[in-house]
């Protein structure tokens, strides 16, 4: 059967989950893999949501919040930058793939440049094929 | 009549532990006299010399309380977890490593065939040319002689048998101990099954005896070496990685007290799925950095993410093992 990978999408509600929306609004036509959760801000994206995400089944995780100084909240997608370079190294640590796990910013103009983000995103995560996390916590041995 | 009262049966075992559960045991000094006092103890290898056929010969929930120390690793340590779980009225995972995985969790960052590598063929020391391991059943003349199996996984306690309650700790602190054992030698009302008991619900953080302002603004992290510490300002206010953050307080703060940052043996807060992803939201709330290669900078000095903020708890974390 074809591969057909599990993306989740983290968006903040301002600047990404709006950029998505105008993707839609603009009838753009993009992959149907990411599912995506709209949160508040980038900085409400805590690094315990990611590995739930891989836990439960993503083959990527799409971290997206707006562009740096342009935050509704001011810090918080500097908070997010900073989770995620940390929490990147964790996770190849552990042997997780470093493409899995993606940080963008979208701002709430950039339909256009979601879609594509998704797209290459979705490639990325084709080419890789699934992950290896969901069954290896299934095995105790 | 105090005298006709039947006396408690305790057990304490030790699975993949190194003794400092059973030495904490020990640590009641002569309280260990009114311990005595209520209990039998009917099983306890470090002290008593009584056999696993003994165990196995006892009927179902003979024992009254057992103290379960140390990880799961082998086909021994799993057959005792789940012997003393028939035989125990209540099965207490005592200490870190029965909790949580402990410091032998760590061993989750290699696989079963890395480490019988590593430690019967590569090592310095070791002289094998034949390349001998040991295998869990052999055959000579006299017969077939066994030993334990390997497994590749470390895991707690309660991800091999069912566990009434959980005493944290590396080692659990002596005086929650007799707070526990005295609760249960007096019949008090006992906390719901599942619990964690012999600690507190907050975080180290909480009730800190070191000194904590809103300047946490960290530009380097050090380890503990490379700074002299103040001896009473917030660890993490200084660039020390402490675990304060995603710990459960009720220790008596031992290492702080110690002028050592805290590494974690008493396991997340209630509610927390995983220490080591809260302790990250904590690192990275504190860098004082807004450019990538900046924040990468500043991040070089956390060498060992996984290793430093799942020190005692890999097994139960998310992401529970490497992934192979």
């Amino acid at each position: 059967m074809e591969f057909k990978p599990r993306i989740v999408a983290f968006l903040c509600n301002w600047c990404s989950y709006t950029g998505a929306d105008l993707a839609g609004t603009s009838r753009m036509e993009y992959k149907a893999n990411v599912r995506a959760i709209r949160v508040m801000c980038s900085g409400r994206i805590e690094p315990t949501f990611v590995l739930k995400a891989f836990i439960n089944g993503a083959d990527g995780v799409l971290v997206c919040g707006c562009h740096p100084g342009d935050c509704h909240y001011q810090e918080g997608n500097y908070r997010c930058l900073r989770r995620f370079l940390l929490l990147q190294k964790y996770t190849k640590q552990m042997g997780l793939e470093t493409e899995r796990l993606k940080l963008e910013w979208i701002s709430a103009s950039e339909g256009k440049q979601f879609a594509e983000l998704v797209n290459s995103f979705t490639e990325t995560i084709t080419e890789l094929g699934p992950c290896k996390i969901k069954e290896t916590m299934k095995v105790l041995m | 009549m105090e005298e006709s009262k039947p006396k408690l049966k305790l057990a304490i075992y030790w699975a993949s532990a190194c003794g400092g559960c059973c030495v904490s045991v020990l640590d009641v000094h002569e309280k260990l006299f009114d311990v005595i006092a209520a209990a039998d103890l009917v099983f306890w290898p470090i002290a008593l010399d009584i056999k696993y056929k003994d165990v196995e010969g006892m009927p179902d929930k003979h024992i009254d309380l057992t103290l379960f120390n140390g990880a799961v690793r082998n086909s021994e340590n799993e057959h005792m977890a789940k012997l003393l779980r028939a035989k125990s009225k209540i099965l207490v995972a005592y200490g870190s490593c029965s909790h949580l995985g402990g410091i032998p969790g760590l061993a989750n960052f290699s696989t079963k065939e890395e480490l019988l590598r590593r430690v019967f063929i590569e090592t310095e020391s070791v002289i094998n040319p034949d390349k001998v391991l040991p295998l869990p059943e052999y055959e000579v003349k006299e017969g077939i002689l066994n030993l334990p199996e390997f497994y590749n996984d470390v895991r707690s306690l309660s991800q091999v048998t069912e566990v009434d309650y959980f005493i944290p700790g590396c080692p659990p602190q002596t005086e929650r101990l007799l707070e526990v054992f005295t609760a249960i030698v007096t019949g008090a009302e006992l906390p719901p099954k599942g619990s964690v008991i012999g600690a507190d619900i907050k975080t180290q953080c909480d009730e800190c005896i070191r000194n904590k302002s809103e300047n946490k603004r960290i530009k380097k992290f050090y380890r503990p070496w490379e700074i002299e510490d103040d001896g009473v300002s917030c660890f993490m206010e200084q660039g020390v990685i402490c675990m304060g953050p995603a710990t459960r307080a009720g220790c008596g703060y031992r290492c702080i007290k110690g002028n050592a940052p805290c590494r974690g043996c008493y396991g997340p807060p209630p509610g927390v799925a995983d220490p080591g992803a809260k302790m990250m939201s904590a690192i990275a709330g504190i860098i004082d950095e807004k450019e990538p290669e900046e924040i990468r900078r500043v991040l070089e000095d956390v060498v060992d993410p996984a290793g430093s903020f799942y020190r005692f708890s890999l097994p139960v974390s998310l992401i529970r093992r490497k992934l192979v």
